[in-house]
């Protein structure tokens, strides 16, 4: 049976918003995470009751983000600083309203330097990365969504996490995942 | 490789989460996916769940029908788009409060009752005739249907009404008088009939 929506979000928004922010950024994520469960709940009626939710969250995330990256890439000279001006659904002054940098707090230094080490992956592994590793999607669903083989998809999250840990030492000083 | 979702980041604060949260909420009434509302109100007879589609309330539950079971069943019966949204249910909940405070005797509230078919449908339709601080019992209200037999029915249709307090089955009672059973508890069905003979 089908549960209300309302435990769909409840239950997967932390994710949804977590992967989020690994495909786009914290910039963006908020955006992203917005049109993604407005489209989930727009086709939850047509959800067949055995799909699993969180994947078929993160599948419509996925979409949601490269249409986004592809906005970005139309614009090559990303504005850093977004003038504060009131979304469609955002409420103009309203805290971290849509678009405003440090929606998520004011990163510190080590945070900085992970999201620069993330962002600077090449896509597929930037996503390969965000399925597994913070959605837990398996690399076969993992292939459907990017494209190409189980074994691609597993070489594209593996890259990814070998570059992240090349290219961001916060997490290693620390004793963090080894 | 022991990398976690935790590796980029703590979860999302709470406070992120719900203004996310209240912007879908916003959204799916503006676009028109807010198939059912709903929200939770205190009252001298427990929490109330109170539930609306765009057409109007819906269903007004007791707390011991267990309020996760019965947005279960509205989710299965009318639309898996359900959203927790106090802002339809407003007119509902002031107009409760009122009765309550004993400064409202009827109510003036758009009701959508696709939640009842057949006879139980009928009967609930012709409860409101009960007015304010009156009560029938339920062989009278049998009658008042035009099936003067039906006592029975007419006890299972005010059993099963989707908008108790709202739509007055407890002004119904059994033939001996006493207040017999409510989909609420006869302790609820007390303290409301007290609460009319009161005003």
């Amino acid at each position: 049976m089908k549960q209300p929506f309302e435990k769909v979000v409840a239950q997967h928004g932390d994710t949804v918003l977590r992967v989020c922010r690994v495909l786009l950024g914290a910039h963006d994520a908020e955006d992203a995470w917005s049109e993604t469960f407005l489209a989930a709940l727009r086709a939850y009626p047509d959800l067949p009751d055995s799909a699993n939710t969180e994947a078929w969250l993160v599948t419509i995330a996925h979409r949601k983000a490269i249409d986004v990256l592809r906005a970005r890439k139309r614009q090559p000279a990303p504005v850093e600083e977004v003038p504060e001006t009131p979304t469609a659904l955002g409420v103009s002054g309203e805290p971290g309203a849509f678009g405003v940098p440090g929606a998520f707090g004011v990163p510190d230094a080590q945070e900085t330097d992970l999201w620069q080490a993330v962002a600077a992956l090449p896509d597929k592994q930037r996503q390969a990365v965000a399925y597994h590793y913070v959605a837990g999607l398996p690399y076969a669903e993992i292939a459907q969504l990017l494209g190409g083989t189980t074994d691609a998809a597993r070489r594209a999250a593996a890259d990814g996490i070998k570059s992240l840990r090349k290219n961001y030492q916060g997490a290693m000083k620390e004793g963090a995942p080894s | 490789m022991n990398v976690t979702a935790d590796y980029f980041g703590p979860p999302s604060d709470a406070g992120t989460l719900a203004r996310l949260r209240l912007r879908l909420e916003q959204s799916a009434e503006a676009e028109g996916l807010l198939d059912v509302a709903y929200t939770t109100i205190d009252s001298p007879v427990g929490p109330l769940l109170l539930a609306a589609t765009p057409k109007g309330l819906v269903r007004v539950a007791y707390n011991t029908e267990d309020h996760d079971r019965v947005l279960d069943t509205l989710s299965q019966r009318l639309s898996p788009r359900v959203l927790r949204s106090p802002k339809r249910l407003d007119a509902a909940a002031r107009e409760l409060d009122e009765y309550f405070g004993g400064r409202r005797q009827a109510f003036d509230l758009p009701l959508d009752r696709s939640l009842s078919t057949g006879f139980r449908h009928l009967v609930q339709m012709h409860l409101p005739e009960i007015g304010y601080g009156q009560t029938r019992t339920y062989g009278q209200v049998a009658a008042l249907v035009g099936n003067p037999k039906a006592v029975r029915a007419v006890g299972t249709a005010c059993a099963t009404n989707p908008l108790p307090v709202v739509v007055p089955c407890h002004r119904v009672l059994k033939a001996d008088g006493t207040p017999g059973g409510y989909v609420g508890g006869p302790a609820a069905k007390l303290t409301l009939l007290n609460l009319e003979a009161a005003a």
